[in-house]
């Protein structure tokens, strides 16, 4: 076969791909809809899937924002004495926290551990049959296992992004005060004067689709993956790339809106 | 003994499978099978491995949706039935699954307590612990009662998966090789098991199986499916005797 040709071939299997995952998403997530509205309601198994995702991504999530804060300050600093704007060092790194850092980082670490955990673990009990044995007992997998899980990660990933978003703040106060000696109040106050609701609001209302992307990509992968442990595998690693480049592709568009809503 | 058995059963048809086709794209499963199943009866099912035992009783139950036909189970018509009803009834239906099905993340008290959690209403419910024990006492594996399923052999599993399966009492139980890949003792303890909680419950079942032992014991009647139709049906020994040579060539083969 002509490498060109091979190429060729390659490439219309991954649009193919491509569509047919888009389609797979978009079918997925109405079936959840249609029958997560209905009564009644699994708040308690809601209730265990936060608990989880919280539980597992805590340490690694603030570990990474403490650090990321932290960096930034360090990095930025040399420059930004340079141009005498030092005292605008808060400020910057408010912004670029909250706006950008702590919700996108948030959500790729979560898509890398959440997202993948969700779509083993339905992918697993999938193969293993443990979900018709749930639909045998009377219980509608959908709404047991799909429809929690997405909710959980709808209403995590914005909490996560917040808790990201103070630690990496406090990280980056530490970044400063490495070099001056910032008082941690006047820090703190500088920060809050210059973030804005216009800053605030489309930052944190984008985490809540990261989140949903997440669940749904997951549950999607998961629950369709194919027969046997390599099925269970691929669906895994699959979730994982999906929903990191569904994540990306969210926060663009959400970033063009809010420009030509002129905030930015 | 067969004497014995046969008092059990009482004229009323209880699952009535008429014409039932399935297939997966081109391979075509089931073509046109009947079966009538009474009240109290103990149905075998026998057949070459991917012939398409567990996709008849997958129909049964309503996980696999067949492509044509009759299944009437307590004379509802199961592919008519919405999603609730369809619950209400799989609740009278225990089905006990090939490979135990267990729940991994839960250990064996969470596993057996699942469907009384999810079915029973909170007043009638009843003790849960008490149910549980019951239900482990009555395959012998009380002990296991706070293991995780992957600390437990393949028979144990097997027979919590039992458990499981009786715990809501239900009228019917369906099981899928009960006794395959264990060993000839523990496959004798799985059919007087399955014996004793049959006259315990009253129960209707459909067993699938490739023990011969197994059927000779339970079965008051053997049905086997070959090339998507009930191909005999007879007791076992109606079958053992047969002279068609494929039935004769699976009794002779599974005998030795
Ligand atoms: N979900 C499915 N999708 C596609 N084909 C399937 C599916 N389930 C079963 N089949 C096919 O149906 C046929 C019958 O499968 P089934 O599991 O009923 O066999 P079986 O008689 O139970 O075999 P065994 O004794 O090995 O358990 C097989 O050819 C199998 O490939
Ligand atoms: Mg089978």
């Amino acid at each position: 076969m002509e490498p060109n040709q091979k190429n060729e071939t390659v490439f219309s299997k991954v649009i193919d791909e491509f569509f047919y995952g888009i389609a797979e998403l978009v079918q997925f997530s109405f079936k959840v809809f249609k029958i997560g509205i209905q009564p009644p309601y699994e708040f308690r198994e809601v209730w265990n899937q936060c608990y989880e995702i919280g539980i597992k991504s805590f340490i690694l999530v603030g570990t990474t924002a403490f650090i990321l804060g932290l960096v930034l300050v360090m990095q930025s600093r040399p420059t930004m004495v340079e141009f005498g704007a030092g005292a605008f060092l808060p400020a910057m790194s408010s912004i670029s926290i909250v706006r950008e850092i702590g919700p996108l980082v948030t959500a790729l670490i979560c898509a890398g551990k959440i997202g993948s955990g969700i779509s083993a673990e339905l992918g697993s009990m999938k193969v293993t049959e443990q979900i018709d044995a749930m639909e045998v007992s009377g219980t509608n997998p959908f709404k047991y296992l799909v429809a929690t899980r997405i909710i959980a990660t709808t209403l995590m990933i914005p909490i996560l992004t917040v808790y990201a978003d103070f630690i990496s703040l406090i990280g980056a106060f530490f970044g400063s005060n490495i070099k001056d000696n910032i008082n941690i109040n006047y820090y703190f106050n500088r920060v809050f004067e210059s973030l804005h609701y216009t800053d605030v609001i489309p930052s944190f209302t984008k985490t809540f689709f990261f989140g949903f992307t997440i669940g749904l990509v997951g549950c999607t992968k998961g629950y369709n993956s194919k027969k046997g442990t390599e099925g269970v595998g691929k669906a895994a690693n699959v979730s994982v790339v999906l929903s990191m480049v569904g994540v990306i592709v969210i926060d663009m568009v959400v970033t063009q809106i809010t420009s030509m809503m002129g905030y930015l | 003994m067969e004497q014995e058995i046969n008092t059990y059963i009482d004229g009323t048809t209880i699952i009535e499978i008429e014409h039932l086709k399935k297939a997966f794209g081109n391979n075509v499963v089931l073509k046109d099978f009947n079966l009538t199943v009474h009240k109290g009866e103990t149905v075998v099912v026998m057949g070459k491995s991917g012939i398409g035992k567990t996709v008849l009783i997958k129909c049964i139950i309503g996980l696999v949706k067949p492509d044509g036909g009759k299944m009437r189970v307590f004379n509802q018509d199961i592919s008519k039935l919405n999603q609730q009803d369809l619950d209400e009834l799989r609740t009278r239906i225990g089905f006990v699954f090939q490979n135990s099905a267990l729940y991994d993340s839960m250990t064996v008290r969470q596993n057996l307590e699942f469907p009384l959690r999810r079915h029973r209403k909170k007043k009638i419910r009843g003790n849960l612990d008490l149910q549980v024990r019951e239900a482990l006492q009555n395959v012998g594996l009380e002990n296991t009662i706070d293991l995780m399923p992957s600390e437990l052999s393949g028979g144990m599993r097997k027979r919590i998966g039992i458990a499981r399966s009786l715990i809501l009492r239900p009228e019917i139980v369906l099981y899928d090789e009960p006794t395959t890949g264990l060993d000839p003792i523990t496959s004798e303890e799985i059919t007087h098991l399955i014996l004793e909680l049959q006259k315990k419950y009253d129960t209707t079942s459909i067993i699938i199986t490739h023990d011969i032992d197994l059927a000779r014991e339970t079965a008051n009647r053997i049905v086997f499916l070959m090339n998507g139709i009930a191909y005999m049906q007879g007791t076992y020994e109606e079958l053992v005797n047969n002279e068609d040579t494929l039935i004769k060539h699976f009794f002779k083969r599974q005998a030795i």
